[in-house]
């Protein structure tokens, strides 16, 4: 994105002002290293961002600075020293390549294994040229944006960057931003608060069926995703929408830190769909580099009879700290969790769900299916809290690891916490070990290792696989089997 | 088609095959029949190449090539198929899919066209059918939930499916009552050809009333201790293994 003259001006007024100016980085379009309220002015500056925004983000910045960072999770990873990120730069100019020719092969194989289109794998990967002319004809252009855009324009949907939605709709960030996920919330959420650049807001009007998959179309858009991205998502009464977040292709990126959050919001009667499918670098096979994934996502279904499903395919990331997570405040409200998360090599994920069930004849459904191959180690961790008012409540939670070799782990941790009598939890769990027997059973029909290990593992994960859009579920499960690839033998 | 030459093969460091030697022309079909531990199994596991089954000494050259050198899917596609004795259960995964996934890793193999979902629909209805399977079994997970017969039609729907050169049938008639066994039976008779071997393994001489063989081999102790026509078969039956063994 390009900031326009104005902005950078105003910017450079303003950062005169600065203790730490930096006026003469204006033009280089990135903030120094660190943190410090002059960086949040200057982030909120350059998105033009209006007064009560920049309190916010203060006020989130002041709270983090009196918090630790959370050490519960079962997950090893080194210190982060957070006066060493850059919180502000303009997109990056990648190294532009002159053809795929120069791109890591192993990557070109793994777009080539999804499917993916040629003219999108060069976007992918970054080449010369391609970006611009395959943006425009995969989303800006005339052709599949401008329809998508109209449709959606006719039927009052508001789908956009967060930053334009706090220009635009202040009235409506101002009531919902920060309802669902305070600053206050946890390390991740306050440090997110303060910092934030990108992201995406969704209105839906009320009584309004979204004609269409949100951002779908949007593979390589989200190959450009911030490091500390901000979505808030809205369903008035009586509407639906389903929301597609991630990228199947893997992204090597250079932050290391991603702490996103993600804010839903259901009224009476609405229902909202999301998933996502999550690759990001999970560094290499002895464990170094990757991604370190602390998002904070939850979802609060406030009218009666709401309705929010999280879906997700966590298959990326070093260390993922995951929990997407519903308040059933309405009566007759209904969260659902399904998740698949695959960890290999020496990657770590603790993830899982929290359904926080307050309102009457509130229902909650967890389908969780972890597998660890390699040396790596997974663990759902699952809340089910019944409150007093929660009368005739209902939980099930199904919680299935699946082991590939013996160096792996895979733990659930359940926590449950019911204050009415009148509640109903539910809970299983089952862990087994792709067996040999079945693996040579595959091989004796044709397939090879890999092709026989993919097909056992997507049939642990059908239930979850089943939930997600089609053309998402395509991909995901290709996805499957690459993730575990080198995993056997 | 297949020349099993001085076998021997361990498993957890324990010889179980002590010197086979065994040569199937095409079109042939030979029965293998012993008591129970002899090695049946084992030397289907050799052909197939599981992992475990250590061949020790000896060789197996198959349509003239080394058969040992091969992964379990390599020779699988050049097709040697075992209809397994406990047909392996694999949730989540409907044995249509399976179906399908098989067939075209074989037709990617040798460089052919995959079918696409309705061609191959159209296949496996066919032969389904031959076979008295539903609709519904192609639905459900692979084995999950079958009963023996069902489990034992599923392995014969594949191998009518993939075709193989050699099939390799390692005690389909157990578990199988008489018409169960006689449809399973007519299975395998369609497929047999004058380009196809059959290896088929069996405790009781009753399969091979339907599957009537060539040539007949005792095993016992991990060697063929004796051969002969499908007369021998019926011996057996009389006498039991004990005193062919003895002999
Ligand atoms: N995985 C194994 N480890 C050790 N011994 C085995 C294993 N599998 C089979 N055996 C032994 O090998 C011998 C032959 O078994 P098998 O080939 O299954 O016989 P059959 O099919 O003729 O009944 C038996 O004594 C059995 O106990
Ligand atoms: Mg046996």
């Amino acid at each position: 994105m390009v900031v326009s003259k104005e902005t950078v001006e105003q910017v450079a007024s303003v950062s005169e002002k600065y203790k730490y100016g930096f006026v003469s980085e204006i033009e280089a379009e990135t903030a120094p290293k660190g943190l410090n309220e002059d960086i949040i002015r200057f982030i909120s500056a350059k998105k033009d961002e209006p007064e009560w925004m920049l309190e916010w983000r203060l006020k989130a910045y002041r709270y983090w600075l009196e918090m630790e960072e959370p050490d519960w999770a079962k997950v090893n990873y080194p210190e982060i020293d957070f006066q060493d990120i850059y919180y502000y730069s303009a997109p990056k100019q990648k190294d532009k390549l002159k053809s795929l020719d120069e791109v890591d092969p192993e990557i070109l194989e793994v777009y080539n294994k999804l499917g993916i289109p040629l003219k999108e794998q060069e976007v992918l990967a970054g080449v010369e040229g391609a970006a611009n002319v395959a943006v425009d004809a995969v989303f800006d252009s005339v052709s599949v944006a401008t329809t998508f855009r109209e449709r959606l324009e006719k039927e009052g949907v508001i789908f956009c960057p967060i930053s334009e939605a706090i220009q635009k709709h202040p009235e409506l960030v101002k009531k919902y931003l920060g309802s669902v996920v305070p600053y206050t919330d946890n390390f991740y959420s306050a440090l997110n608060c303060a910092v934030f650049t990108d992201g995406s807001f969704v209105y839906i009007p009320k009584g309004v069926r979204c004609p269409m998959e949100l951002s779908t179309y949007f593979r390589i858009n989200a190959a450009q995703t911030g490091q500390f991205e901000r979505t808030l998502i809205i369903a008035d009464d009586d509407s639906y929408v389903s929301y597609l977040e991630g990228c199947t292709a893997p992204m090597r990126d250079e932050n290391q830190l991603h702490a996103a959050v993600v804010e839903l919001v259901a009224l009476d009667n609405a229902e909202i769909k999301y998933s996502t499918v999550q690759n990001w670098y999970p560094g290499d096979e002895n464990g170094k580099g990757g991604i370190y994934n602390f998002v904070t996502k939850r979802a609060a279904c406030r009218g009666v009879n709401s309705k929010v499903s999280w879906t997700q395919v966590e298959t990326g990331s070093a260390v993922t700290w995951k929990y997407p997570s519903c308040i059933l405040q309405g009566d007759n409200s209904i969260g659902e969790f399904y998740s698949i998360a695959i960890t290999n090599n020496f990657q770590q994920a603790d993830t899982g769900t929290k359904m926080i069930h307050l309102g009457k004849n509130t229902s909650s459904t967890i389908i969780s299916k972890g597998i660890s191959a390699g040396r790596a180690q997974s663990t759902y961790r699952g809340l089910v809290r019944m409150g007093r008012k929660a009368e005739n409540a209902r939980n099930h939670t199904v919680c299935d690891s699946l082991l590939i070799g013996d160096k792996c782990g895979a733990h659930t941790v359940p926590y449950i916490e019911n204050q009415n009598r009148t509640a109903k939890i539910e809970h299983e769990a089952t862990t087994s070990k792709v067996s040999e027997e079945q693996l040579f059973y595959c091989q004796q029909r044709g397939l090879s290792e890999e092709e026989s290990m993919a097909l056992i593992v997507n049939g642990f994960c059908k239930e979850v696989l089943q939930k997600l859009p089609m053309e998402f579920a395509v991909e995901a499960q290709k996805l499957v089997g690459i993730s575990l690839e080198g995993s056997v033998g | 088609m297949l020349e099993i030459k001085d076998l021997h093969a361990t498993v957890g460091g324990k010889e179980i095959l002590k010197g086979i030697n065994l040569t199937i022309n095409p079109g042939e079909v030979h029965a293998v029949m012993g008591p129970n531990g002899a090695g049946k199994s084992t030397l289907s596991y050799v052909l197939s190449g599981r992992d475990g089954y250590e061949v020790t000494s000896g060789s197996v050259l198959y349509q003239g090539k080394d058969l040992l050198e091969l992964d379990p899917d390599e020779r699988a596609c050049s097709g040697i198929f075992l209809a397994f004795q406990y047909p392996v259960e694999i949730p989540g995964v409907a044995t249509a899919t399976f179906l399908k996934t098989a067939v075209n890793a074989q037709r990617k193999f040798r460089g052919e066209e995959e079918l696409d979902a309705m061609q191959f629909l159209k296949l496996v209805r066919e032969k389904s059918k031959e076979l008295d399977i539903k609709d519904d079994m192609l639905k459900r997970p692979v084995n999950v939930g079958f009963s023996g017969g069902e489990k034992k039609r599923n392995e014969v729907l594949q191998m009518s499916l993939l075709e193989p050169s050699l099939m390799v049938l390692d005690e389909t008639d157990s578990g199988l009552d008489i018409d169960a066994l006689k449809i399973a039976a007519d299975g395998v008779n369609r497929l047999r050809s004058p380009e196809r071997s059959a290896l088929v393994i069996t405790h009781y001489q009753r399969l091979l009333d339907y599957i009537v063989p060539d040539f007949v081999h005792v095993l016992s102790d991990g060697k063929i201790v004796k051969s002969g026509d499908k007369t021998l078969a019926l011996e057996l039956e009389e006498k039991g293994y004990a005193d062919i063994s003895a002999a």
